[in-house]
């Protein structure tokens, strides 16, 4: 069920309200705060604060709040949204959004401190940082991890059936130009950045490329692809998989796992050019009032056991080496994408906010999936 | 409520005047609802559709027109002219459909028809999302219409359904049905039986009954029917990705993806401002016609 309920994290079926909301919302313009950190108390009574903390469902333990507030006495609250985008349109519309904690994915975060939204993140009061593997201190959307803390980490590659292809894929070009007896059983994904992904790293450019010759040719050989595809889908490729509807599709590897729970014959590979390098981390409001009981949380999130219950439940990977190593031996030889190194994982292309740019890809996607 | 009723200097009726401050007081609400809800937010798109994107959503306010030149170049161009013809299709099929079940419905015994219209509505008791899906299951080549068919031996292998225009026009006259049957059976259920009975006692056949007298003084119900179906579906976004696969954009999502993805409202507002103008031509018609032949005007 998890997973189930996971759908909607970065599902694009959000409500038509979403849209109003955001577009009322712009009704306060928002003025970029100074990114000067603020005068923390290391020794702050937390049983006087309170926190607010918005999350995906089901991304954290149930009982986070009870547990949280019993180890430090600082009172919390969840709430929830279904995508990025949703819990975007809430801390940047202009007013305080009273969310203390988001969870955000890293382009997210990126822009979030670009536009001076976010506290820098005080390492002192977070001494489980020590848990973070190595690589997770050096991502490109925020090396250092100067205002955001990874939470998990993932990467983008192919999710097929064994039983039902001759040939394992092995490279990008395996989805984008099926072999004859598989076309019309592919799938890619619909969401920009993920749609863009395999033509891009097929033609060998970065999956940030803004260069328009570039994504030019992008767009042709997606167009190209269309012809034989299924159809977009990110939010139920691994059910077509299941019922054999689809034999090879775009997938991110946890999902991947959610469709290997079912089939044993549903294997996951990262196509010889490359991928991505995906993030969902936790960043501290510049609007909170109570950010050493926010840090507190973050710090709490970064116990080995609370990782090692992301990891199992919802099948990805976590960035804390101790919470990996807690891993029961059964369930990674289960879901091998849980194998995987965080070496091997950071050889993934992290994935970076576009800018300006975002608006050409939007287009381009139109584009695309217009075109007959 | 006694100065009310004793001081009437201008020697007004108390009634009539209170009448006229009940009638304000009635009105309030709706009005409100109505500036608050409809003409705020429209105005809104208005003025963004001039200025500038902000890099994280919301407006820089920059005058300028390129939001203009970019919805009405070749690529939007197509996705509206898709959408319309996605939407009319079904609006058409939804009418062809709507127009004899509602005429079933109104020649029943009165316990009956009611009996009729609850059912054409349970649907609706049910999440729109979950309807939809429901249609994945039976589309799809392990679906039930694939199987049922293969049974009968109608067919060997399963044939595509889903993921094509064809299932997203289905999913919409599925989704908006009852919009045109109620609307057609209001019309009908009020159709004088006398006229038709005097149009065949002159000799008329069936069905020069129905074209001179039945089909045009339903009409306007036929129409209001047939923009409570287009309207919805050529905003809708859902039915497109999840019966379309994507693979045909219709202009919801298009207007969707600018406020969620792109973070490009001005944009988004110039997309929507688009399809309200197109949607108030389309009503501006829709009651010019159904005047002309609820007055029994010229025909």
């Amino acid at each position: 069920m998890k997973a189930i309920a996971h759908h909607s994290r970065r599902a694009l079926a959000a409500a038509a309200g979403v849209a109003l909301v955001a577009a009322l919302a712009a009704c306060g313009g928002s003025d970029g705060d100074d990114s000067a950190a603020a005068e923390l108390d290391p020794d702050a009574d937390l049983s006087k604060q309170s926190i607010v903390v918005s999350n995906w469902a089901d991304y954290m333990p149930e009982d986070v709040a009870a547990k949280f507030e019993e180890a430090t006495g600082a009172s919390m609250k969840v709430t929830n949204h279904a995508t990025n985008e949703e819990v975007m349109a809430k801390l940047t519309a202009g007013s305080d959004s009273g969310i203390d904690v988001a969870f955000v994915s890293g382009p997210f975060a990126q822009a979030l401190a670009e536009q001076g939204l976010v506290e820098p993140i005080h390492a002192d009061l977070i001494p489980n940082l020590e848990n973070l593997a190595e690589p997770a201190t050096k991502l490109a959307y925020d090396e250092g991890n100067e205002y955001s803390v990874p939470y998990t980490w993932g990467t983008t590659g192919i999710c097929y059936r064994s039983d039902l292809v001759k040939e394992a894929p092995t490279s990008w070009n395996d989805l984008l130009e099926p072999a004859p007896e598989h076309k019309g059983k592919v799938t890619m994904m619909a969401t920009d950045r993920w749609l863009m992904l395999p033509a891009q790293k097929a033609l060998g450019f970065s999956a940030n490329t803004t260069d328009e010759d570039e994504m030019a040719k992008v767009k042709d050989k997606l167009v190209a692809a269309k012809m034989n595809l299924l159809a977009y889908d990110d939010t139920t490729f691994y059910e077509r998989l299941i019922s054999g509807e689809a034999v090879m599709v775009e997938a991110w590897d946890g999902w991947c796992n959610y469709g290997t729970a079912e089939n044993k014959d549903i294997t996951f590979t990262v196509p010889e050019e490359g991928s991505d390098l995906w993030v969902d981390t936790m960043v501290v409001l510049k609007s909170s009032k109570n950010k050493e009981a926010a840090h507190a949380f973050i710090n709490y999130l970064l116990e080995p056991e609370n990782g090692a219950w992301a990891a199992e439940n919802i099948l990805y990977n976590v960035p804390n080496q101790k919470a990996m190593d807690m891993l029961p031996a059964e369930l990674k030889e289960q879901y091998p994408p849980l194998q995987v190194t965080a070496e091997e994982l950071l050889e993934g292309e992290g994935l970076t906010d576009l800018g300006e740019a975002a608006t050409m890809y939007t287009q381009l996607v139109t584009e695309i999936t217009s075109s007959k | 409520m006694t100065d009310l009723i004793s001081s009437t200097p201008t020697g007004r009726s108390v009634v009539e005047r209170s009448s006229r401050w009940e009638r304000v007081a009635l009105l309030v609400p709706g009005l409100g609802y109505v500036t608050a809800f409809m003409a705020v937010p429209v105005l809104l798109v208005l003025s963004y559709v001039f200025f500038q994107r902000g890099r994280f959503g919301g407006v820089v306010y920059e005058f300028t027109w390129e939001n203009f030149s970019r919805a009405l170049g070749p690529t939007y161009r197509t996705v509206l002219v898709d959408s319309l013809l996605i939407a009319g299709t079904a609006t058409l099929l939804a009418l062809l459909i709507g127009y004899p079940v509602a005429y079933a419905i109104a020649q029943l015994p009165t316990r009956w028809r009611n009996v009729a219209l609850v059912l054409v509505v349970i649907p609706f008791w049910t999440n729109f999302l979950v309807r939809t899906y429901a249609w994945i299951v039976l589309l799809s080549s392990e679906g039930i219409v694939n199987r049922g068919l293969e049974r009968l031996g109608v067919i060997e292998d399963p044939i595509t359904l889903l993921y094509t225009r064809g299932a997203v026009v289905v999913g919409l006259v599925y989704a908006y049905l009852p919009l045109m049957i109620l609307p057609l059976y209001a019309s009908i259920s009020k159709l004088d039986p006398e006229l038709r009975e005097a149009a065949t006692n002159l000799g008329a056949s069936r069905w020069r009954v129905f074209r001179d007298i039945t089909w045009k003084l339903t009409l306007p119900g036929a129409l209001t029917g047939c923009i409570f179906v287009f309207v919805p579906s050529l905003g809708n976004f859902v039915i497109p990705e999840l019966l379309g696969g994507g693979k045909s954009v219709m202009v919801g999502n298009v207007v969707r993806d600018q406020f969620l993805k792109a973070r490009d409202w001005p944009f988004g507002a110039t997309l929507a401002l688009v399809l309200i103008v197109v949607l108030v031509v389309l009503f501006f018609v829709q009651s010019r016609v159904s005047r002309r032949f609820s007055t029994g005007g010229p025909a």
